[in-house]
């Protein structure tokens, strides 16, 4: 089966037809006074892959709530193809499909009755919904789990359900929140595939939230970086990474040495290493090649005997962009935990 | 309308569905009142020589009792699937999609109501092999079945409110078992209301188990009195639209909390 594009191309260039998704300074404080949001502005061209990305509690879920109208803005506006989520949430919620951070499957019922509820409730009914079902069922796979209850799916089957249930009435928009956390890789491989698929074949807009850098890299046409509530940076993945001269080098210490005195033993290099940063053992350093700036790197570090355990030569990756935009690692911000 | 409607029987039969793949799970609710019946049937046997008792075998006295008890219990649990499905993200499934939001409400009293009706009709069996006989012919019955249902519809809403204010099994669980016990003993299910104490006749006339329970007695009385009937029913229906609306305020806190 196929879904219906999101808007007829003849259409698309005879108007100027709003964006898939549209936010100004959206906020949202909550009652506790946590503030999830601090403005957070952007555009999601129709047809396209954007991610959202971020470690857990920079509000992602957040935005992803607000714009499936399941929480309400504090400040700011939000629009799906030019619908206000806050005036019109009806009208949104016939265009957008959302598939949350959890699995949001009935356990209690087998795979072609979750499905066939999902599209009741969207006004679905007889043979189109029967249709709907089978090619949903078909596409991803779950045909044999038709009859199966859910509670007996395996984690990645559920995961698949939960897409096929955002899918059932073909919306234009497609909400997919940390669509892959907690499935094994080969799970985890195939829905990249499917949703690669989904705006490849299907022409559908979708909005991923992920806090896995490769996730982002992989599906994401556009990426925005977003940190404490607010949009650090944003740009194509391979743009973001060109921002960024040269290679990165990282250099993991044999033992803990002082900052300054790391930043001496390097002062001999001169301007030839940018964004020195250094966290617990290991330093980074942005250089023009990296494979000149290394030797001698480790020989100014050997002549102030600081030994080096690892060295290594890195392209940019999203890793450095988010590293540069937030002061601090990717991985260091994911292991602080979540805060919501 | 017509969505609504609709959606209320697609929620209806979702739940429906569930418990028809289980349907072993009415008899484990109807273990209880099945310990009531008889064990209490026996242990209180002789309470029909009190002077003042008026009425046949004490099991036949007790058996309205024990089916709005047993509406009680079972209603009381109905908080457990919202907590199932607020923990699940099934319940923001539904919110983020045009469903009628009072069918989400609505269809799943409507389920309680028919769990309610098939139980008083097991129960009122099992009272009828122990010796009660319905007097009061079918239509007092009737009018008894749809008082359970009644209170059983309300008392669910209790459940499902305190569930989307509170959203874990224990706090409900716990609220629900606060309440039952004392209004059962508070009302005329063990004893006619002429050998309770005065203070005891003073609440139980505002007591919602007493208002059933005595629905129910008619049931087993040869002349029934129409009018503490119609009162009795006019106060359940009253009761039922309150708990109801309260618990369309305590979803709408809910769905401003998410």
């Amino acid at each position: 089966m196929t879904i219906q594009p999101a808007m007829s191309h003849g259409a698309a260039t005879a108007t100027i037809s709003p964006p898939a998704v549209e936010t100004e300074g959206l906020a949202k404080t909550y009652p506790n006074k946590v503030q999830a949001l601090k403005g957070v502005s952007f555009i999601v061209a129709t047809g396209t892959v954007f991610a959202l990305l971020g470690p857990n509690g920079a509000g992602k879920s957040t935005i992803v709530k607000i714009l499936s109208t399941l929480s309400l803005p504090s400040a700011g506006h939000a629009r799906i193809v030019g619908r206000d989520v806050v005036r019109e949430p009806e009208r949104v919620r016939r265009l957008i499909g959302l598939v949350a951070q959890k699995s949001a499957v009935d356990l209690e019922a087998t795979a072609a009755e979750n499905l066939t509820l999902q599209g009741q409730l969207y006004g679905l009914s007889g043979a189109e919904l029967r249709g709907r079902v089978s090619g949903l069922l078909e596409r991803f796979n779950l045909a044999d789990a038709r009859k199966r209850i859910a509670r007996t799916l395996s984690g990645g089957m559920q995961r698949k359900l939960d897409v096929a249930m955002g899918l059932i009435h073909q919306p234009q928009v497609l909400f997919l929140d940390e669509p892959t956390t907690g499935l094994d890789p080969e799970a985890r491989a195939d829905m990249w595939r499917e949703i690669a698929r989904l705006a490849r074949e299907d022409g559908l807009t979708v909005m991923l939230t992920t806090h896995y850098l490769e996730e982002a890299d992989h599906l994401a046409q556009h990426v925005a970086i977003i940190d404490h509530g607010q949009i650090v940076i944003e740009g194509t993945p391979d743009g973001l990474k060109g921002e960024l001269r040269g290679d990165a080098i990282q250099v993991e210490l044999a033992s803990a040495v002082p900052e300054a005195d790391l930043r001496a033993a390097l002062s001999s290099l001169g301007a030839q290493l940018r964004e020195i940063t250094i966290e617990g053992r290991s330093l980074r350093a942005r250089v023009d090649s990296g494979a000149s700036a290394l030797p001698a790197v480790l020989a100014a570090l050997d002549a102030a005997s600081i030994r080096a355990a690892t060295a290594t030569v890195a392209r940019p990756s999203l890793d450095d962009v988010y590293l540069r935009h937030t002061g601090h690692t990717y991985s260091q911000d994911n292991s602080k935990g979540a805060i919501r | 309308m017509t969505a609504m409607l609709a959606n209320s029987a697609q929620i209806t039969t979702r739940y429906l569905r569930a418990f028809l793949r289980q349907p072993g799970y009415v008899i484990f609710t109807l273990v209880q009142p099945v310990i009531w019946l008889f064990l209490f049937g026996q242990l209180f046997k002789r309470v029909v020589e009190i002077p003042g008792f008026t009425g046949g075998s004490y099991i036949a006295f007790f058996t309205p009792g024990v089916v709005v008890m047993t509406a009680l219990f079972s209603t009381g649990w109905s908080g457990m699937n919202y907590v199932t499905d607020m923990e699940r993200g099934v319940m923001d499934r539904f919110l983020v999609s045009p469903v009628r939001r009072g069918a989400l409400i609505g269809g799943e009293l409507v389920y309680q109501a028919g769990m309610t009706l098939l139980q008083s009709l097991i129960i009122l069996g099992l009272g009828l092999l122990a010796g009660a006989r319905f007097q009061g012919g079918l239509l007092s019955v009737a009018v008894f079945l749809v008082s359970t249902m009644l209170l059983g519809t309300a008392f669910a809403s209790y459940s499902n409110a305190l569930a989307l204010l509170l959203r874990t099994q224990n706090s409900v669980i716990g609220a629900v078992n606060f309440v039952v016990l004392p209004l059962a003993f508070l009302s005329s299910t063990f004893m006619p209301i002429n050998l309770m104490p005065q203070w005891m006749q003073d609440i139980a006339r505002f007591n919602p188990v007493n208002w059933a329970v005595e629905v129910g007695r008619q049931t087993l009385a040869s002349s029934i009195d129409w009018s503490l009937v119609g009162v009795h029913l006019a106060e359940l229906l009253a009761l039922t639209l309150v708990c109801a609306w309260l618990s369309t305020r305590a979803f709408r806190a809910y769905q401003r909390s998410v």
